[in-house]
């Protein structure tokens, strides 16, 4: 496919007590690929994705981000990959402006880069009236658009993005799709974990997660068809095939 | 009528929520309010709920005006808000009888209306509520709604952060439900779930786009839609964007849905444009339209 | 008949809530006696073995009789005899030695002489508290010593001061502390608690399921507030039982009188609580409110801690509307001075009035929706 691995898990495990979050978990995700990391709330998706953002150390296994080690290298992945999540993407009370000069700042961008980057930003996003405006008052498409481009600030290698479509409305989720595309073309990885079966459909590869472990890997339509499902969300009705989980 | 809704209004401080909004529900529709988040889908709960007052505008919910009889309604009608709200250090069977005994009933009584979805949670009755997955307590909330036979159950996004067997689960049940002759009001932001519901509203920013059967809003889309492929997602969006005869352009999933200004369009143009601006493995398909596609046409 | 079985059933899910809850039952019941043993024993205004040294420039048979005296008193320990000033600085700054006490030269003649004699007290006053109670000790041991010198000499002249402790003889402080450990207790579970639990349903969402439910919302808030006006009243018992048995603090008064006057404070902080939860929307609004807007005033302006009338005007006159400050004096009232209501009935009134504004108040904002 695409250039060389930017991620490279194997066997990765995390416990709790005697609970099994990610059970010996295997793949790679190769430089500028959409990889859609799937699974029901509770499969283990966060906790996969805290191991491989270098904030929360494994019980087991290996893993290699960006070139670096989760275990013995968390603070160099940190510098080479951006994140974003639904739950925490920008400060509300803070102005447009505020929110990328703030976080530009702490990824250790030069006050002429981070300016340089706010005129692109701006650009691009059509920010123009509203930059001194305080992001709380945005629409929720436009937050989450933000929040992306903020996360891209410093360049990184990967960016992870966790759930970062819910319930926004279809035409904003498309232009974020159409981001994510542009990043991607680009070179840099996206990674994306949803339980949003529809969104898989976006990714070059998807991985379904089932109770810690991943259960398919490939692409959305070897899977359809490796299940004969019509869509993404069949698939994972034929894969989960437990009407109770406990 | 079961839900009457009547030009109603409603601002938060300089935040209009809802703008003049009328639709009516007749008895035993499974009723569905789609949208995305922010168009004003709980604000209508509530107002019909008795918990918030319109600005403007009437509604009456079971023939009970919602300002003038909200203490009948009170009594008449099941709510499952949009957080399952639940007590979490109460185990699963607790929460049933207390909202059993507030409603002045007994789980004994109604059984045969939650029998169905109860037996399911019910080897995990003397689990806590917080300790339930997402389905779980999906379930639970459901009974807890359902527990004094309303006449009327309003579902405020009863399916978010589900997992899709779940989903498809909870479904199943309200179609059941709808059986038995409960009226259902049911709001969801996955457009895939509109084709589930009897009728349905389409809402965004406070404004109702289109009221109608989940066929007839399809039907009623007026352009063709092919499906796009090529080997380059983002260079086949920027190449149709730059079409001269392009409608509308959407990635969807592993295509993207294209619409051409033309009546009389013919894909080959299309294919030549997209071969000379040097896009590879090009396909080009008619498809069949979504309430996605639709709703992204009214939004626009 | 239907109405009070619903109102039962949401009683006992409150119980099902503190009792399930580890931090709610800490704060109920582990405070409270935390919090009396820690001013009872350690948070105290009574000194013990204090470390003295003594500095005796005329070593006669009169000093050696006072240094005994000191000595041999339970409240002082003479650690070492210094010989010259210069030694004064470096005692204290070993930190073990909290007062000095200088007899002068020829301190025996000066006094037989003269009737005049001259003792310096040097205390080490980085605690003033302490500092001040040493002085009161020494003085009140010298007042002594000088009685009885003057029995021998009788001198008509002589005018001896005296004080007397009424109520407190002893000056135990914990008496002083049970009153006011009481009322902030009350406060703190009777209003944090309630606020915080009307607050929680809020947050979770399940108050706006019992809103759209025929439950009326009396019922609701009758219905939070009833298990910790059971709660409290065993807190109180406790504290009572706790400061009788463990500190033999006796209560003079009447112990029916006692009970209803707690009833009546656990009332209004209640009412306190609801009036809270009427205004915040998450718990944590709602402990910050009761901590900042209750807590604090309780402890500073009530007079547990700092008596009123030193206070500055318009912090005495804001002191008086503090339910705690009235509750405060009812409880000295009854526990120490053993007054029956004639006495107290001004301040009972005051918080039966304040009780009632609370209430009528938090009914008022009290909403039947969300807005």
């Amino acid at each position: 496919m695409k250039g060389e691995s930017v991620i490279k898990v194997e066997n990765l495990t995390k416990t709790f007590g005697d609970f099994t979050a990610v059970n010996a978990i295997t793949f790679e995700v190769k430089a500028g690929e959409i990889f859609g990391f799937l699974g029901a709330n509770g499969a283990g998706k966060t906790t996969a994705m805290k191991m491989l953002i270098g904030i929360s150390t494994p019980t087991s296994g290996s893993a290699q981000v960006a070139g670096f080690d989760v275990f013995t290298n968390p603070e160099n992945i940190k510098k080479n990959i951006g994140y974003m999540s639904q739950k925490f993407a920008l400060y509300d009370d803070l102005t447009v402006k505020e929110n990328i000069t703030f976080f530009g700042g702490i990824y250790g961008l030069s006050r002429s880069k981070i300016k340089e980057k706010r005129s692109e930003l701006v650009a691009e996003l059509g920010l123009g009236d509203i930059i001194n405006e305080l992001v709380g008052s945005l629409p929720l498409g436009w937050k989450q658009k933000l929040s992306f481009s903020v996360a891209l600030l410093h360049s990184p290698k990967i960016v992870f993005l966790d759930e970062p479509t819910g319930g926004v409305d279809p035409i904003t989720r498309r232009q974020f799709w159409e981001m994510i595309y542009k990043t991607a073309n680009n070179g840099t990885t996206v990674f994306v974990t949803t339980h949003y079966m529809d969104e898989a459909e976006y990714c070059d590869r998807v991985s379904i997660m089932v109770d810690g472990k991943i259960e398919a890997l490939d692409t959305p339509k070897k899977l359809k068809k490796q299940f004969k499902a019509e869509s993404m969300n069949d698939v994972f009705l034929k894969l989960a095939r437990s009407p109770i989980d406990n | 009528m079961s839900i009457s809704v009547q030009n109603i209004s409603k601002s938060f401080k300089d935040k209009t929520a809802l703008k003049n909004i009328s639709f009516e529900v007749k008895e035993g529709e499974l009723f569905g309010l789609i949208g995305p988040d922010g168009a004003g889908k709980t604000t209508i709960f509530r107002i019909l709920t008795t918990l918030l007052i319109a600005d403007k505008g009437t509604a009456t919910v079971a023939g009970f005006n919602v300002v003038e009889d909200y203490k009948n309604i009170r009594n008449h009608v099941g709510y499952m808000p949009g957080k399952f709200s639940l007590y979490q250090d109460l185990t699963v069977e607790e929460n049933l009888t207390f909202f059993a005994t507030i409603f002045g009933t007994t789980i004994e009584k109604n059984y045969d209306l939650i029998k169905d979805i109860y037996i399911q949670i019910e080897p995990f009755k003397k689990r806590r509520a917080g300790k339930l997955s997402g389905g779980m307590k999906q379930k639970l909330a459901l009974c807890c709604a359902l527990i004094h036979k309303p006449k009327v159950l309003f579902l405020d996004e009863p399916t978010t952060g589900v997992d899709p067997v779940s989903r498809k689960e909870f479904w199943e049940m309200l179609k059941r439900l709808q059986q038995k002759g409960i009226t259902m009001l049911v709001s969801t932001p996955y457009m895939d779930e509109a084709a589930l519901c009897d009728r349905i509203a389409l809402i965004q920013d406070g404004r109702i786009l289109q009221i109608d059967t989940p066929q007839e809003i399809i039907k009623h889309y007026p352009k063709n839609i092919y499906d796009v492929k090529a080997d380059n997602m983002f260079k086949l969006i920027e190449f149709l964007n730059e079409y001269e005869y392009k409608y509308s352009v959407y990635p969807f999933g592993e295509f993207v849905h294209y619409t051409d200004k033309r009546e009389d369009f013919n894909p080959k143009e299309l294919y030549h444009f997209l071969e000379e601006m040097g896009a590879v493995n090009i396909s080009i398909q008619p498809t069949k339209t979504t309430i996605e596609d639709t709703f992204m046409e009214l939004a626009k | 008949m239907g109405n009070m079985k619903r109102f039962i059933g949401f009683i006992k899910k409150e119980f099902y809530h503190i009792f399930r809850d580890k931090r709610s039952l800490f704060i109920l019941f582990g405070m409270p006696i935390a919090q009396i043993m820690l001013f009872g024993f350690a948070i105290t205004n009574e000194i013990n073995n204090v470390d003295i040294a003594i500095l005796d420039h005329s070593k006669d048979a009169t000093t050696q009789e006072i240094i005994h005296k000191i000595a041999s008193s339970k409240y002082f320990s003479i650690r070492q005899l210094i010989k010259n000033e210069s030694e004064i600085e470096a005692v204290f700054k070993k930190g073990k030695v909290k007062a000095i006490l200088i007899f002068e030269k020829d301190f025996s003649k000066n006094l037989t002489k003269e009737s005049n004699a001259t003792i310096q007290i040097i205390t080490d006053a980085t605690d003033p508290n302490t500092a001040n109670t040493i002085s009161n000790y020494t003085n009140s041991i010298l007042q002594k010593y000088q009685q009885e010198i003057n029995k021998n000499v009788k001198s008509p002249y002589q005018i001896v001061p005296e004080t007397r402790m009424v109520y407190n003889p002893e000056l135990k402080s914990v008496f002083m502390f049970v009153p006011g450990v009481m009322t902030i207790i009350l406060m703190l579970v009777s209003a944090m608690m309630t606020s915080i639990s009307i607050t929680r349903e809020k947050e979770l969402g399940t108050m706006e399921i019992l809103l759209v439910s025929p439950l009326k919302p009396f019922q609701v808030i009758i219905g939070k507030v009833v298990p910790y006006i059971f709660l409290s009243i065993i807190n109180a018992v406790v504290i009572v039982l706790l400061s009788i048995f463990i500190f033999k603090m006796p209560v003079q008064g009447s112990l029916f009188l006692l009970g209803i006057e707690s009833v009546l404070f656990i009332i209004t902080s209640l009412s306190l609580g609801i009036l809270i939860s009427t205004a915040s929307a998450t718990q944590q609004t709602a402990m910050m409110i009761s901590l900042m807007g209750l807590m604090l005033p309780t402890i500073l302006l009530s007079g547990f801690i700092f008596p009123i009338s030193s206070m500055p005007l318009p912090l005495q006159v804001i002191s008086n509307t503090i339910p705690a400050k009235w509750f405060i004096i009812i409880l000295k009232g009854i526990m120490l001075k053993g007054v029956g209501l004639l006495f107290i009935w001004k301040e009972t009134l005051i918080l039966v009035a304040m009780t009632l504004f609370f209430i009528v108040l938090s009914i008022k904002k009290y909403k039947i929706r969300l807005e």
